[in-house]
Parts: C-alpha cells; structure tokens; sequence
C-alpha cells in the first residue's frame, strides 16, 4: 500500500507520508508555483510547473536528491500553412503525466491539446505528430471557454502499451493501437446536453471531463463527463451511461478500482455554472456494482458550509484498491484507508489543489 | 557593448546575471545570452521563439514592437531589460 502522497497545489507541492499511521506534511516544493502534474514511481518524482508568465516546466527528482530541471516537451516550428490553426503551437500547460508500461517511457498530455512522449524517463519529449497533424484536431474546442483544448486523461492497456486511449477536454475519447502511429475517436453512446440537439451525441464534441480504466480488466473505462457519468466495457468504444449517481451527475474526477470492474469513486457536484458540492456537503460517490447502485460515502468529510470543488486530477487511488486521497479547490485533502468507508484530514491549509497522486504507480 | 539585463523574479528558478553582448537586434542579443545559458530561453520565448505572452523587453525606455520576430534595433551601450508583467495573486 502507498505510504507517500503527492499534493500538487497552486502555490506549491506538497509530499505527505504516512508514519505510525498518521499521514503528515514531510518535505514541500516549489513553494508559491502552481503545479499541474505529478508522477510519482518509486522514488522518482515528475512535478510540471505552470509558471504563467515564464511558461510551464517539468522537473525530476531522484532517490530523495536535488529537483533537476528537464527540457519541457516543446512544439516544432508552425509551419505556412498552419495558419488558420486554432490553437497555439506552443506548450500551454501540462495536464497530465502518465507511465507508459515500456521502460522510460512517460507521455504528457497537455494543454493546448499535444500528446508527447518521452523514452528516456522524461529527460526529452517529442510530440505525436500524427494526433497534432490531424485535421479533426482543429475542431477540439478549448477548456473552459478558452483557446485551448486539454488532455486529460492517458490510458496506457497495461497488456499491450501501444493500445492507448486518450481523453480530451473537449473533443471526446481517441484510440490508437499502433503506439501512436495512428489515432481516430472512438467513443459512441455519449451526449452532449448543451451542444445544440443535432449535436448532442456526436462523438467529437463530447465533454469528456475525466477517465479512468481497471487496470485488471482495462476494458472497463468509467468516464466522468460534464453532464453525467459514464462506463464502457470495450475499452472506451460504446458507453452507456450511469443514472444512479448521487447525490449529483456533475463532477470533474474519477478513478477505478485497479482489479474489481465494477467498482469506482467520483466527488459530485451541483453542475455546472455553480460548481459547489450538493448542499454544502463534500461527499464521495462508490459503486460496487458496475454503476448499477452508489453509496454517498461521508465519514470524516466536511457536512455543513463546505464549498470543496475537486478537480479532474485531484482524486487518486493506490495500486492496492484500498487508499485512495482528494483535495479540493479550497485547499481541502482527505485520505482514506478504508476504500473510502472513512476519511481523515491530514492537518494542513493548503492552497488550491490541482493534483494529488500516491507514490506507487 | 549592449547589456541584457533579466528581472530578479527569474532568478528563483535559474541564474540570469547581466550580460553583455554584441548584437544588431533583440533577437540577436537574446540569442548571444542563450548560446551561455540555454535553459534561459525556455522561460523568456515561446515554443516558436517570440515573446512569451506575460514577459516583456524595454530597450532604453520603450517596449520592443516586434514580440514575434524580435527584429528591434539596439544601439551599441543600450540596456535591454527583460521583464514579467505582474498578474495574479
């Protein structure tokens, strides 16, 4: 079981561990710099910063050393006819680090939308040219309002690394089976309540907010979408949706259980425009049985005026099944040993969380 | 000689002394202090090589006008500061 925890905030990381049973703040870093990812692998460290005005940045520490700074993925040069391209050709922000079940290898996924790749463990990145050059991708629409779509999910098929999924904020869910070479979206049985009617259930404008995959059986992929939640049972291609999620269908994060299909967690919120939790109470949603009937887990979670969002991120689990941890926007963190039956809150006022993962996977 | 000069906020995350340098333009003066200290320029230009949105350069009291191209003229003792626009909280 994990006993190291990753809290990427807004002003900072922060690395708790657990010692005679009590998770507490160890060691921070980058203190005052928003953090986007984390990876963590055995005592290797990935921390990318989004500095604003000095652009984002990727960071490694090894074995308890000293951060070094690494050579953040990059764009190549923006062709001529590249100029009515939507999106800027230049790295935004990374949203997501992820192992890639190859020795060294690691893919980003970032913002404004580029999939790069390293295979030396993060010392250089090359772009997947083939998903950037695709002519679809400029109809990815930006998160948030903005000008730039976002990866935020990387789903590596543990059997087969080169079978890859990828989620994108927003323009659905994307497949390659041939480690990249080649991608096309896959997802059918979405929809998009907000789009216009004759677009709602089309696959590229599905608002795909989170997704998460069993790593025993990975062709079970959960989704939380902007509006509802989400399973497929063919490694993302046809979903069929959850209605029996509560206390909301709104929310930003998901994970799965590493080997029991048919369990998952998600932190609902009031949609969309609000984005607070229902009634002021920061819950946790499981279901045990593939979606089928969700328990409102509470135990050691703030019940009356809390405000907690958490982001796409900001919940993780274990490779046991049995930890797993959230932070929310208001700087709220909780742990729980138990598969989220009870939480505790480590003591802490942390800035905004952004990202949390255990050390272990 | 002309002198880049680098706002303290960057030196929190790597050295950046004052530098000299021989250079017709901004771009060329750039170029001299990165072929020094290359992981400067990732926090100063974009993955393209202009300007990074929130970072601006003054040369002499003036805003450089070319933030993609880099092309402004520098005179031969000009100091050109290399600075963020504060945002944020």
């Amino acid at each position: 079981m994990a006993e190291r925890l990753h809290v990427g905030t807004r002003k900072g990381l922060f690395e708790l561990a657990r010692r005679n049973g009590v998770w507490d703040i160890v060691a921070t870093h980058f203190l005052g710099d928003p953090v986007s990812a984390v990876l963590a692998e055995g005592d290797t460290v990935h921390a990318a910063l989004d500095l604003g005005h000095f652009g984002a940045k990727l960071w490694r520490r090894e074995g308890g050393g000293e951060w070094r700074e690494l050579t953040a993925p990059a764009f190549p040069p923006k062709p001529e006819d590249a100029g009515d391209d939507p999106h800027p050709w230049s790295l935004g922000q990374i949203w997501v680090l992820e192992p890639g079940r190859v020795p060294g290898r690691l893919w980003a996924g970032t913002m404004p939308g580029g999939l790069f790749r390293s295979d030396d463990g993060g010392t250089s990145w090359s772009l997947n040219e083939p998903l950037w050059r695709m002519a679809e991708r400029r109809q990815w629409m930006g998160v948030a309002g903005g000008e730039q779509p976002g990866i935020n999910s990387v789903l590596i098929d543990p059997r087969n690394p080169a079978d890859i999924r990828i989620g994108v904020s927003t323009a659905g869910v994307w497949a390659s089976t041939d480690e990249g070479a080649s991608w096309r979206i896959i997802n059918r049985g979405m929809y998009n309540e907000y789009m216009p009617p004759e677009q709602r259930e089309e696959p590229l404008v599905q608002d795909v907010h989170r997704l998460a995959r069993c790593a025993a059986h990975p062709e079970i992929v959960w989704c939380q979408h902007h509006n509802g939640v989400f399973r497929s049972e063919d490694s993302g291609h046809n979903w069929r949706e959850i209605t029996a999620i509560r206390p909301s269908k709104f929310g930003f994060a998901v994970v799965a259980h590493p080997r029991d299909p048919d369990t998952a967690w998600f932190v609902p919120a009031i949609k969309d425009e609000r984005r607070i939790p229902v009634d002021g109470k920061v819950v946790v949603a499981r279901t045990r049985d593939a979606g089928k009937s969700f328990e409102v887990l509470r135990d050691g979670l703030p019940q009356r005026h809390a405000y907690d969002l958490v982001w796409r991120h900001a919940l993780t689990i274990d490779a046991s099944g049995e930890r797993l941890a959230f932070g929310s926007t208001s700087g709220g963190l909780w742990i729980s040993e138990d598969c989220g039956d009870s939480w505790i809150a480590p003591e802490a006022r942390l800035p905004p969380v952004s990202v949390v993962r255990f050390a272990d996977h | 000689m002309a002198t880049v000069r680098f706002t303290s906020a960057l030196q929190r995350f790597l050295a950046a002394p004052p530098t000299e340098v021989t250079a017709a333009t901004v771009g060329e003066a750039l170029a001299a202090v990165f072929e020094v200290r290359p992981a400067l320029r990732g926090y100063v230009l974009d993955d393209q090589g202009a300007l990074r949105r929130h970072v601006a350069i003054y040369i002499a009291g003036e805003a450089v006008r070319d933030r993609v191209k880099l092309s402004d003229p520098i005179g031969p003792n000009d100091e050109i500061y290399v600075f963020q626009a504060l945002t944020g909280g």
